[in-house]
């Protein structure tokens, strides 16, 4: 049962094979056992997982199931759930219990889901190996010598390990897609507006997008038709009408044309990464799609340009985190400064500190026009480029990284090669657009994910051709040994 | 030296919405401390803002008011620094493209003439929290309930010249946001507030000098202190070889002097930059012109009508417009008063006034409403009244005794004008003062006229005032000049 | 271009951010090597293009004047350090 997806859980629970309470506590009992190795979880939600999942059951005979009514499903904890510890992975939100739902939460609660847990993830998202986070790394269930990405990798590592059948992210830069990639699951990172912000704890507001990390992209599809849409609490949300995203699942790919960035495919690339992409592609032309390469002349330039972008936008986001009305607040503060020079300094890691250094330093006055308005001068470049492109293309695809999932320890004493491992996926946030990751087979024992970037709102699509994929190959149904 | 002094004031005003800018929160004032701060105004992790649209459009009410331009487009701001009452460590504020741009104010000098004050632009913001600095033994209280309470600051250019051109020019903004009903006024409260930039040059120096901020002040007699002082300071330094130091002073009205807050100085770099959670604020062509449609009558609009339809001088005109209540008040009590105008208007500028002043009472607080004025006048003017009885009845209004009628019935006020009774009181005097008929009657004719004042003394002494003075005087001529 | 040390303090001071001492020096090179990256944005003409700070180019919705919220405050204040009187406590800030 417990290596079920979505969809078959949904099908289990609606025949009366399993019940929502005894489903959570199966997930829960493997959460115990395994949790201790891989540190994917932050917060066991057991006690309030239980109640709703008993009234999921009560709600599920009473005829007011929804397909996702019972299903226990994990939450980066980044995500504000009312009456729960809402971390964020940091020391600063540590005794942090957050007041209200965010609206993603909202619409999963009404939906029926369960919350079985608050993920471990990299500090305020700040990272992409999970080794930033207050509460120790969280390791790769493929090989625990590894890391599982970033930031969103308790997500990822639990649903790969199948301590849960789906999970939550969120991704500013790469954040679903790339600890998808290196964990073997499927993430999806809708458009920039397509699921609201509200109460998602912000990192860098224009670029920041939560999505669903599941098994399938049938899964995934399932979950988006729960969080999709406009709330009239996030300003930037969109109004776009929303697609029933299992809807077009089974159309077909014939015809689809999908462009190659040679940008992604040059240098820095692992050559086994690469021969796995093409022959995914491959997969794609079975099915009558056709392929061409593209240019995506900027590309080098998206990670000077997110670094200025996002440390601007998180240095001005996390000045809220100053010890007065919640959070981290130093002992025995002399006056004011101290109060706020200690507990920012204190509740703070290095990376945080470092992005709100660069991030108060390209707004300082002098240096706003050389960084950050060239940043967003960039990246209006970057984006027409995208949509140049589109003109003559479906789809985009790419490997979602470089390479497969590196060593613990092996780059977070150098943040610039850290940085440069989200080189495919930036990109996308940059411009806003939505792209998935899938799994595309394995570079010594460790999964690798291949990226498929959509113009905007083409979330329905990504999935369609992410599905007939998945139809064609297996990778995504593989589990690490350990936790079989 | 000859010294000129160059002001220039920005000028905070409270926009009346009934929810915040951001966020559904209530705005009323007096709330107990923090129960008015919902998640966004606290700035918890996660919250967002979405912009009330009643700001907006009070923004652009404004702007339309002073002739200023309204950009199709605006956005907002954050204005990066901490301060413990400044919840989210950023004031969502407007930096580039502001919504209203460029517009202009003419105030009223004591001379009579007018002069163009210039607007150089117009924002929306919100307000920071309350610190309280006492009552907490070492520590300091945060109320966070006026946090994100709308703003809109205007600033002007720097026109001013001496402390009473900028009274004139705030108590101008005062009359023009209560007339636009976008703000209360209310100056204790803090509704409006400014802080002034003041500086001083020689008379014929082209470049300015050195300003100084004077931070948040909130009255008009306030504001003209705190410049008079200031700017004696200045000329004071560099009239003994000083410096003006640009900074931020703070206006001690107790001890009437200025001091630098030197705590607020250091190094404010405010990393002003789009507010990524807010997108940028279209405004339709459409839009503005409804707005324009809807605008109501302005001071000097109504200024103007007021000279013409009733006739009033133009310092009336002025005094009765200089508060939108004040000629509400005006035109219902020439409505009841059957279109008497300038008695009216001498009621309202004289007794009126003076009455409210004693007792420390806005308009809007008046005992005697709009309609028990204007009755009465109706009474002067049909005769009822004399001028004199007319005082007791508004005394009695102002008591709350009821209306002009029951007041004249109740103390028997009734003014008498029918001819026999007035014939047979002038017949009464006449007969009991012979001596003094004698000397009127032995008088020169420019002797008499003052004479005869003490028969008419007499009258109205014996009808208890109720007689028509006029009458009297006529009759009185009549018989004594037989 | 590089941060010299003093530019890491004032950095910090506007962030207010506590660091060490210690750690300036090495805050200094870190970010200096950071920002040579963030230099490379200078590789391509952008003086005919415009910033943008959304993806979308869309407008804002506005939000009709209405009280949606309740008061809660001893919910709210139940993550905060110190309250007295239902105001959050902070030392003494001298005006």
């Amino acid at each position: 049962m417990y290596q079920s997806t979505l969809a078959q859980l949904s099908t289990a629970l609606e025949s009366g094979q399993i019940s929502s309470a005894e489903l959570t506590r199966l997930y829960l009992a493997r959460c115990h056992k395994f949790n201790n190795s891989l540190n994917c979880f932050i917060t066991l939600n057991e006690e309030l997982a239980l109640q709703q999942a008993k009234y999921a059951d009560k709600q599920r005979m009473a005829g007011n199931a929804t397909p996702l009514t019972g299903i226990p499903v994990a939450q980066k904890d980044i995500f504000c759930t009312n009456g729960i510890k809402t971390s964020c992975g940091s020391k600063m939100l540590d005794n942090f219990i957050a007041p209200y739902d965010a609206t993603i939460i909202e619409r999963m609660n009404a939906a029926g889901l369960i919350i079985l847990g608050k993920t471990n993830m990299d500090e305020f998202a700040m990272g992409s190996s999970n080794e930033t986070s207050f509460y120790g790394p969280v390791k790769n269930p493929w090989d625990k010598n590894h890391v599982p990405g970033g930031s969103s990798g308790g997500s990822a590592s639990a649903v790969a390990a199948r301590l849960c059948p789906a999970a939550t992210g969120t991704d500013t830069g790469g954040s679903i897609r790339q600890p998808a990639s290196f964990c073997g699951v499927t993430g999806l990172k809708p458009t920039y507006g397509r699921v609201s912000r509200y109460g998602m704890i912000a990192f860098a507001s224009s670029l920041d997008q939560a999505g669903p990390m599941t098994q399938t992209a049938e899964d995934a599809a399932l979950m988006m038709n729960v969080i999709a849409g406009f709330d009239q609490r996030d300003s930037t949300s969109a109004a776009h009408p929303v697609d029933d995203y299992t809807a077009g699942l089974n159309d077909s790919v014939a015809g689809l044309r999908i462009g190659l960035p040679t940008q992604y495919f040059g240098e820095g690339l692992d050559s086994d990464i690469a021969k796995l992409i093409e022959d995914g592609i491959k997969e794609l032309e079975k099915l009558g799609a056709t392929c061409r390469e593209i240019e995506l002349p900027n590309t080098a330039l998206s990670i000077p340009a997110y670094y200025v972008v996002a440390p601007a936008e998180c240095s001005s986001n996390l000045s809220r985190f100053d010890g007065v009305r919640f959070g981290y607040r130093c002992e025995d503060p002399k006056d004011m400064s101290d109060l706020y020079l200690r507990s920012r300094g204190e509740g703070f890691g290095k990376e945080v500190k470092r992005r709100i250094m660069i991030g108060t330093y390209v707004l300082s006055a002098g240096y706003y026009e050389a960084y950050y308005l060239k940043a967003q001068r960039v990246r209006h470049l970057i984006s027409d480029e995208f949509q140049t492109a589109f003109n003559d293309i479906d789809v985009i695809a790419s490997p979602t990284t470089t390479a497969a999932a590196f060593k613990l320890n092996e780059k977070i004493n150098d943040p610039i090669s850290m940085y440069f491992s989200d080189i495919y996926t930036v990109s996308a946030n940059l411009a806003g657009l939505p792209a998935i990751s899938i799994p595309a087979g394995f570079v010594k024992q460790l999964p690798v994910g291949m990226q498929l970037i959509g113009n905007y709102f083409t979330e329905s699509r990504l999935l369609n051709i992410a599905h007939q994929y998945q139809k064609m190959t297996d990778w995504h149904q593989q589990v690490p040994r350990e936790f079989q | 030296m000859a010294w000129e002094t160059v002001i220039g004031l920005e000028v905070h005003s409270r926009l009346a919405t009934k929810s915040k800018i951001f966020s559904g929160a209530a705005t009323a004032y007096g709330a107990d401390p923090n129960t008015q701060a919902c998640a966004v105004d606290l700035g918890l992790p996660g919250v967002l803002p979405v912009l009330n649209e009643q700001a907006v459009l009070m923004a652009i009410k404004f702007g339309l008011a002073i002739n200023a331009v309204i950009p199709e487009r605006s956005i907002f701001s954050r204005k990066n620094y901490f301060y413990p009452d400044l919840p989210k460590g950023y004031q969502i504020s407007q930096f580039e493209l502001p919504i209203v741009s460029k517009g202009r104010i003419d105030i009223q000098l004591e001379d009579g003439t007018t002069k163009m004050i210039g607007i150089t632009r117009a924002h929306l913001e919100e307000d920071a929290g309350k610190s309280m600095h006492t009552g907490f033994g070492d520590q300091t209280g945060i109320d966070l309930n006026r946090a994100g309470i709308p703003l809109l600051e205007i600033v002007s250019e720097p026109d001013m010249r001496n402390a009473k051109e900028a009274v004139a020019y705030m108590k101008k903004i005062h009359a023009l946001v209560r007339y636009l009903e976008i703000c209360d006024g209310n100056m204790q409260e803090g509704s409006l507030r400014c802080d002034v930039n003041v500086s001083v040059r020689p008379q014929d120096q082209k470049a300015l000098g050195t300003r100084t901020e004077l931070k948040n002040i909130n009255s008009f007699r306030f504001v003209e202190q705190a410049i008079n002082i200031e700017i004696e300071r200045q000329i004071d330094i560099i009239e003994n070889g000083g410096e003006i130091i640009q900074e931020t002073r703070l206006y001690d009205s107790v001890k009437n002097e200025t001091r630098s807050m030197r705590s607020k100085e250091e190094a404010n770099d405010y990393r002003y930059f789009p507010d990524p959670d807010l997108l940028p604020v279209q405004i339709k062509p459409d839009l503005i012109a409804k707005i324009r449609n809807e605008l109501p009558e302005l001071p000097n609009a109504k200024k103007q009508r007021f000279m013409t339809e009733f006739r009033l001088s133009n310092y009336d005109s002025g005094v009765l417009t200089a508060q939108k209540e004040m000629a509400d008040y005006f035109e219902v009590c020439v409505a009841t008063a059957a279109g008497e105008a300038k008695l009216s208007a001498n009621w309202i500028t004289g007794e009126l006034y003076a009455a409210l002043n004693k007792e420390n009472k806005d308009i809007t607080e008046s005992p005697v409403s709009a309609e028990l004025l204007g009755g009465m006048i109706k009474r002067i003017k049909d005769g009822t009244l004399s001028g004199k009885m007319a005082k007791q009845v508004f005394a009695g209004m102002w008591n709350g005794e009821g209306d002009a009628d029951a007041i004249i019935a109740s103390k028997g006020l009734q003014q008498v004008t029918d001819t026999n009774a007035i014939e047979k009181l002038v017949d009464d005097v006449i007969a009991n003062s012979q001596a003094q008929v004698e000397q009127y009657q032995n008088s020169k004719p420019d002797k008499q006229s003052k004479l005869i004042g003490y028969f008419v003394g007499q009258a109205m002494k014996q009808s208890k005032g109720t007689a028509n003075p006029q009458q009297v005087n006529d009759s009185l001529q009549k018989k004594l000049n037989r | 271009m590089s941060i010299n040390k003093a530019e890491v303090q004032k950095i910090a001071w506007l962030a207010r951010l506590g660091i060490d001492e210690q750690d300036i020096a090495t805050y200094s090179e870190e970010l200096s090597t950071i920002l040579d990256l963030l230099e490379r944005m200078d590789a391509v003409d952008t003086d005919d293009i415009s910033p943008i700070s959304h993806p979308l180019d869309l407008t804002t919705r506005l939000r009709v004047d209405a009280v949606t919220e309740q008061n809660q405050r001893d919910q709210f204040q139940q993550n905060a350090p110190q309250t007295e009187a239902g105001c959050y406590l902070v030392p003494k800030v001298i005006e």
